[in-house]
């Protein structure tokens, strides 16, 4: 018999994956069905923020966007990696102040900052204006 | 293809952080102050044009501040260092081969593309500062070459250059000569004051009089360190991308407090908390201590009775616990400790840094140690899932009365959810 040792491999920990134990006893001869598809949990960090570098957190605390479902106090989850364009929901720099509003870009060249509460008015962005887009909003976060 | 290095460095960088998520800072003058609120440790351009110099007392500058409504910030580290960690991720976007040199301060090694007839920059300086800007909002300056010591000349010469626009490329550039004929020879990287001295003795003022010395002068004169500048001066590289950084050979944790104190408990406190600290930085480091010291001293600004000493234990083998290092420390600080001083500073610091693998080598196979060692881990674990001090040692009251000054932070807008910005 040859016993000698061919090789030794270490593990490889650079990743890691989190998977439920199955803590019920498996009777001999009946493996649980579901053994086979046991996977990794959903991690919302992993997939619903695509660029972790880009990424910022901003609380909401006015009532202009509930229309937009973004309520007082909601966390919005805003992404500067990608590009903002017509009816996205921007964080936007206007002068001196940031706040949220729906970006509208008409064909014409004009730029709109758009509420979506019909007691806030549309705010025409101008030459005189700084403007800038700071982020995209991907998400917005409320309690239920 | 061909290598070049980028000096990436972020402009005013504690300013821009603080700008990010302020927009009302934007054209206006700002200041961040030091630990406890002391000097001024970055200012923005508009400061800048004030006469705000760097590392100048705030009392000093408490006139312009008023009239011209400078802002002034307290540090907050806990932003600043997470930027950080975003600006050098998307410069790893770009290329692993990135040496972290700072917290605002990074080495890039590029590939150029071939030299052809096409007037297009070669190696992508422009993309990298848009990138930065655009993915962070912090606004860097480029400068490229090919070394490292031309690299951060570049730099230089981009920043004080409107015409720049934030980026200097000088692989090949016949502009090489005129950039090295305006830098003065004392702000060459690695030309100390000393060195400066003695150049500018010999009739050598600018960068591009150093470049062509004789490098055999050159290495008797200012050792190899000179004679290595001189050919990085010249375009041949000697300083290679140092992706890992040299093991460190000490540690420090110290603070000036909020207020002076002359009291002993006060002390053992602040001196705990530091210990704490220093010994968690170690651990992360995975290194060992074999020599500990504390320090306390008097407020040099105040008039009263000035008093400083500095107290070292050396252990009888290196040690990464918090336990023993605050042990070592606080026995020092009993035997420095005089009374009816007022006390403003305290700190430990940590020497002869060993790998933290060799400690399981002890000769006498302590078993309680090694448990006790665990328990430390789990510690750091549960400090960093959850928040600093959530498990702490008794002595180590990071409340105190003697905590540092921290009176004009902005929130910690990255780091904690209580304190994310709000908008409308």
């Amino acid at each position: 018999m040859d016993d000698s040792v061919a090789g030794v491999y270490l593990p490889d920990r650079r990743t890691r994956w989190a998977r439920p134990l199955i803590l019920c006893r498996v009777p001999a001869g009946f493996p649980s069905p579901a053994e086979d598809y046991v996977e990794g949990r959903i991690d919302l960090n992993r997939d619903l923020i695509k660029h972790p570098l880009s990424t910022f957190y901003i609380r909401v605390s006015g009532d202009s966007m509930v229309g937009a479902g973004i309520m007082p106090g909601a966390l919005l989850v805003v992404d500067r990696a990608v590009e903002a364009y017509d009816g996205h929901i921007v964080v936007a720099r206007i002068n001196d102040e940031l706040c949220v509003k729906r970006l509208s870009m008409g064909d014409d060249g004009r730029i709109w900052l758009l509420s979506e509460n019909e007691h806030y008015r549309p705010i025409e962005i101008t030459e005189e204006m700084e403007f800038e887009v700071w982020g995209r909003v991907i998400y917005s976060i409320s309690t239920h | 293809m061909t290598e070049a290095f980028a000096l990436v460095d972020c402009n005013n960088f504690y300013v821009s952080c603080e700008r990010v998520f302020d927009a009302g800072l934007a054209g206006k003058p700002v200041v961040v102050l030091s630990n406890n609120d002391g000097c001024v440790v970055a200012r923005s351009p508009e400061a800048k044009a004030l006469g705000i110099g760097m590392g100048v007392p705030l009392f000093k500058i408490r006139h312009l501040v008023e009239a011209h409504g400078v802002k002034v910030y307290s540090s907050n580290y806990a932003l600043y260092g997470d930027m950080s960690q975003r600006v050098m991720g998307v410069l790893q976007s770009f290329t692993p081969d990135v040496e972290i040199y700072s917290i605002d301060e990074a080495f890039m090694q590029l590939a150029v593309r071939p030299h052809g007839d096409s007037p297009v920059p070669r190696a992508p300086g422009r993309e990298i500062r848009e990138r930065v800007r655009h993915d962070t909002g912090v606004p860097v300056t480029v400068g490229i070459a090919e070394t490292k010591t031309l690299a951060k000349l570049a730099n230089h010469l981009a920043k004080n250059s409107k015409k720049a626009g934030g980026v200097l490329d000088l692989t090949d550039s016949p502009y090489r000569e005129v950039a090295l004929e305006r830098t003065p020879v004392e702000e060459v990287w690695g030309i100390g004051t000393a060195y400066a001295k003695l150049l500018r003795q010999k009739g050598i003022r600018t960068a591009l009089q150093l470049r062509d010395v004789d490098v055999a002068w050159a290495r008797r004169a200012m050792t190899v360190v000179g004679a290595r500048v001189v050919l990085e001066l010249r375009g041949v590289s000697c300083l290679p991308l140092e992706s890992c950084p040299p093991s460190k050979k000490s540690l420090t944790c110290s603070r000036t407090f909020g207020r002076s104190t002359s009291s002993l408990p006060d002390l053992r406190e602040a001196v705990a908390c530091y210990a704490t600290r220093v010994a968690e930085k170690l651990r992360r480091a995975r290194l060992a201590a074999g020599v500990v010291t504390v320090f306390v001293h008097t407020d040099r600004f105040s008039q009263g009775a000035q008093y400083f000493n500095a107290g070292t234990h050396t252990l009888a083998y290196p040690t990464d616990s918090t336990h023993e290092i605050m042990r070592c420390a606080l026995d020092a600080l009993e035997r420095i400790f005089r009374a009816g001083f007022d006390y403003r500073k305290a700190g430990v610091m940590l020497n002869s840094l060993s790998p933290a693998d060799q400690l399981t080598l002890r000769m006498f196979g302590d078993e309680r140690a090694e448990r006790f060692r665990q328990v430390l881990l789990t510690v750091d674990q549960l400090n960093r899932k959850w928040g600093r001090d959530t498990v702490r040692f008794a002595t180590a009251n990071p409340v105190g009365n003697w905590r540092t000054k921290i009176e004009r932070r902005s929130p910690r807008y990255t780091t904690r959810l209580g304190e994310v910005l709000t908008i409308n």
